[in-house]
C-alpha cells in the first residue's frame, strides 16, 4: 500500500495527505460497497426493483442534482461553496416561462436558461472574486435575491405550456429506457472527470483548495480559477433547470426548493472535504447512484420521507465516520 | 464474485416474487392516498378514513404516502416509485396542479386509475377530482348554522374576509340565494375584518355596539370566526351573540366550550378519505367511469355527481358542535 508514496515526489494528491492515496481508493470503494449492497438489499426487499422501466425512472431522482452536484464538488475542493444554485434553477426556469409568453421557441428557451445561469454565476464570482466576499455569505444573499425575483415575477401563478418538443429533455429517451437526461448526467461525469483529474485547470483547482496564498504565489491565477468555477456551476444549474423544467411541463417560483442543501450532501457523500482540497468526481457520481437508489428504494417500500431524511443523514454520517473509526483504531493498536 | 452471487441471488429470489404476485389471483386492490406532506392532522384524518373505507370494501390495501415537505418535486418521486409497483389507483392531494401533470400521466399511460382530491391537479392529470364541498353547499351551509339556533328568526350580520376575497364573495353570494327558506332572519350588515385577527375583532366590536338586538355573526373564515368569537366573550355577550361559520376545530375548541360558537362547519377530512378511497376503488375496478354526467357512489357518503371539468363535490361541510369537539381539535 505504501508502495506509491514517495515515488512521484512532485504530484500533488488527490487528498490532503499522503498516506490517503489508499484512502481514495478505499473511499470510493467502500460508496461502491454501500452502493452495491443497498441494490441488493432493495432487489431482495421489493419485487418491483429490478425492472429496467423502474430503475430508469428511478435515475430522475438524482440526475439534474447531480449535474450541479459536479460543479458543486470543484468549487468545494477549490474552498468555496455555492448554495444559490437551486434558486438559480428557479430564476431561469421562470426566465424561460417568460420566454415563452413571449413565443419564444425550444431553441432560445434553452438558451435563455443557460445564459440566466451562466449570468448567476457571473454575479455570484464578481461578488466573491471581486468584492472578496466569503462565498457562504454572498450565495446565500443571491439565493434570497434569485428566488426573490422568481416569486416577485410570478406570485402565486404558474407558467405552463411548454411546446411539446422541449419535452424532450426531461422526459424524452434516448435509447430504449435510457433517458436523455440519464445521457447528459454521463457525458458531464466523463467531462467534469476529465477537467478535474486530467488538466492543468484541474490541478490549480486542488492547489487552491490546499493553500491558495502558496498557489498564487506560484503563479496561479487565483481569482480567475475561482471564477470560472462560479461560472461553470451557474452553467450547470442552467442545465438542470432546463432538464427540471422540462420534466415538470411548468414553472412554480418554489421550484426545486431545498436541493442546495441536497447537492452539498450528495458532494461530501461522495467524499470531497468540505474543508476543500480534496475529492474526486467518481466519488459524486457514485454519492449520487448511492442517494437516488436509497430514495427509490425506500420509495418502492412505501417508507415515510421522514425516515428516509433520517436514513440520507445517517448514511452520511456512517460513511465519514467509518473510515476515520478504522484509522482511529489503527493507530490506537500502533500505540 | 461473490457480490455477483449474491446478485444473482437476488434476481432469482426477485423474478420468483415478481411470478408470484403475477399468478396470484385475489390480489388485493391497491390505492395510493398520495398527501402534500407527511405529519399533518388533516390528513392523517383522511388516511383513517381511506382505512375505513378499505375495511368496508375488504381487500384493498391502502398505501399512505408523501414526501417530507410540501413540494412537487417530492411528490413526483413519490408517484415515480408508486408507477414501480404498479398501484391499482393514486389518489393525490397535489402541491402544484401542473408540475405533477407529465408523472401522472405517466401513470395512466400505464392503466393506473388517477384522482386528486382536496387540492386538484389540471384536468389533463387525471380523471377526476373531488371537491371536499361546493360553494353552493357552503353557502347554504352558513346561513342554515345560524337559523337553526334561531327558531323564532332574528338578526344576523356577516364577518368576513376581505372585500374582494373570491370564495368568500362566492359562498355570500350563494348564501343569499337561499335567504328567501328563512323569512324571519334578516342579514343586518356585512363587515370585512381582511383576515387580520386585530382587525375582525374590532369589526365585531363595531357590529356588537350598533345592533344591540344582534343574534348571531356568520364568519366565512377561519381567522374571523375566531376573533369574533372572542370579542363576543369579551363583551360578554356569550348566550345573546352566537358566532358561526367556517373555522378549525382546534381553533374553535375554546369558542365551543365557552359558549360563544354553538356550532361550525369545515370539511371532514375522514369523511374525504373515506369518499376519495371508495371513488379510486370503483373506477379502477371499472364498475364507473370518469366521465361528465357520471354517478359515482361514495359509501356510506352518497353519490359523486361529475360536472363537464370531470369534477365532484363530496357534501354539505360537516358541522362541529359540543358533541364532536373534543374528538377533532386534535387533528386538524
Amino acid at each position: 500500500m505504501s508502495l506509491a508514496e514517495g515515488t512521484r515526489p512532485r504530484h500533488i494528491p488527490d487528498r490532503l495527505s499522503g498516506r490517503m492515496g489508499h484512502a481514495l481508493r478505499s473511499w470510493e470503494l467502500l460508496l461502491l460497497l454501500v452502493g452495491v449492497a443497498i441494490f441488493v438489499a432493495n432487489s431482495l426487499l421489493s419485487p418491483y426493483f429490478l425492472s429496467p422501466w423502474n430503475l430508469s425512472d428511478a435515475t430522475f431522482n438524482f440526475t439534474e442534482k447531480a449535474m450541479i452536484a459536479f460543479a458543486v464538488a470543484m468549487l468545494i475542493i477549490a474552498g468555496e461553496i455555492d448554495l444559490s444554485v437551486a434558486a438559480i434553477i428557479a430564476l431561469a426556469s421562470t426566465l424561460m416561462g417568460l420566454a415563452l409568453q413571449h413565443g419564444a421557441g425550444t431553441p432560445v428557451l434553452v438558451g435563455v436558461g443557460l445564459l440566466t445561469g451562466l449570468l448567476c454565476g457571473l454575479v455570484n464570482g464578481t461578488l466573491v472574486t471581486r468584492l472578496g466576499l466569503p462565498s457562504i455569505v454572498a450565495t446565500i444573499g443571491t439565493m434570497s435575491l434569485y428566488r426573490g425575483i422568481s416569486y416577485i415575477v410570478l406570485g402565486d401563478e404558474a407558467f405552463n405550456g411548454y411546446p411539446a418538443s422541449f419535452a424532450l429533455f426531461g422526459q424524452g429517451y434516448a435509447w430504449w429506457v435510457i433517458s436523455w437526461e440519464l445521457v447528459i448526467f454521463a457525458v458531464l461525469a466523463v467531462a467534469f472527470g476529465v477537467l478535474l483529474h486530467r488538466t492543468n485547470f484541474g490541478r490549480q483547482v486542488y492547489v487552491i483548495g490546499n493553500n491558495d496564498t502558496a498557489a498564487a504565489f506560484s503563479g496561479v491565477r487565483v481569482q480567475r480559477v475561482k471564477m470560472i468555477l462560479f461560472l461553470l456551476t451557474g452553467l450547470m444549474s442552467g442545465v438542470a433547470a432546463v432538464c427540471l423544467t422540462s420534466r415538470l411541463g411548468s414553472t412554480r417560483p418554489s421550484i426545486a426548493q431545498g436541493w442546495e442543501l441536497e447537492i452539498v450532501t450528495m458532494v461530501v457523500l461522495g467524499g470531497v472535504s468540505i474543508l476543500g482540497g480534496s475529492g474526486s468526481i467518481l466519488g459524486v457520481v457514485l454519492a449520487a447512484l448511492v442517494m437516488g437508489m436509497v430514495t427509490f428504494g425506500l420509495g418502492l417500500l412505501n417508507v415515510p420521507g421522514i425516515v428516509m431524511s433520517v436514513f440520507i443523514g445517517a448514511l452520511l454520517i456512517g460513511v465519514i465516520a467509518i473510515p476515520r473509526l478504522i484509522r482511529l483504531a489503527r493507530t490506537g493498536r500502533a500505540a | 464474485m461473490s457480490t455477483r452471487r449474491t446478485f444473482t441471488i437476488g434476481l432469482t429470489l426477485a423474478a420468483s416474487l415478481l411470478g408470484t404476485t403475477a399468478i396470484a389471483q385475489d390480489d388485493p386492490v391497491r390505492i395510493a392516498l398520495v398527501v402534500k406532506s407527511l405529519g399533518n392532522g388533516f390528513f392523517e384524518a383522511a388516511n383513517r378514513g381511506a382505512e375505513e373505507a378499505a375495511a368496508e370494501l375488504g381487500n384493498v390495501e391502502i398505501i399512505y404516502t408523501g414526501p417530507t415537505s410540501t413540494t412537487a418535486e417530492g411528490q413526483i418521486e413519490v408517484i415515480n416509485s408508486l408507477i414501480a409497483q404498479g398501484v391499482d389507483a393514486i389518489a393525490i392531494s397535489a402541491n402544484d396542479p401542473d408540475a405533477v401533470v407529465p408523472a401522472l400521466q405517466k401513470a395512466m399511460q400505464r392503466g393506473i386509475t388517477v384522482i386528486s382530491w382536496d387540492s386538484g391537479v389540471a384536468p389533463e392529470g387525471r380523471q377526476m377530482h373531488l371537491s371536499p364541498s361546493s360553494n353552493e353547499l357552503i353557502g347554504q351551509t352558513i346561513i342554515k348554522l345560524a337559523a337553526d339556533q334561531l327558531p323564532e328568526g332574528g338578526q344576523v350580520a356577516v364577518l368576513s374576509a376581505t372585500s374582494t376575497s373570491t370564495n368568500q364573495n362566492i359562498w355570500i353570494e350563494e348564501m343569499n340565494k337561499v335567504m328567501g327558506d328563512y323569512p324571519n332572519i334578516e342579514v343586518v350588515a356585512t363587515v370585512y375584518g381582511d383576515d387580520l385577527a386585530d382587525k375582525s375583532y374590532r369589526e365585531t366590536q363595531g357590529l356588537i355596539q350598533t345592533y344591540p338586538d344582534l343574534d348571531a355573526i356568520i364568519a366565512p373564515t377561519s381567522v374571523g370566526i375566531v376573533a369574533a368569537a372572542q370579542a363576543v366573550a369579551d363583551a360578554g355577550k356569550i348566550g345573546q351573540i352566537n358566532v358561526t361559520g367556517l373555522g378549525l376545530p382546534s381553533e374553535m375548541a375554546g369558542a365551543v366550550e365557552s359558549g360563544a360558537s354553538k356550532s361550525f362547519a369545515i370539511w371532514n377530512p375522514v369523511d374525504l378519505g373515506y369518499a376519495t378511497t371508495m371513488i379510486a376503488y370503483h373506477l379502477a375496478q371499472g364498475d364507473a367511469t370518469a366521465e361528465p354526467g357520471a354517478a359515482i357512489p361514495m359509501g356510506r357518503i352518497g353519490t359523486a355527481t361529475l360536472d363537464d371539468n370531470n369534477e365532484a363535490a363530496m357534501a354539505v361541510p360537516f358541522t362541529y358542535d359540543a358533541s364532536n369537539i373534543e374528538e377533532f381539535k386534535s387533528v386538524f
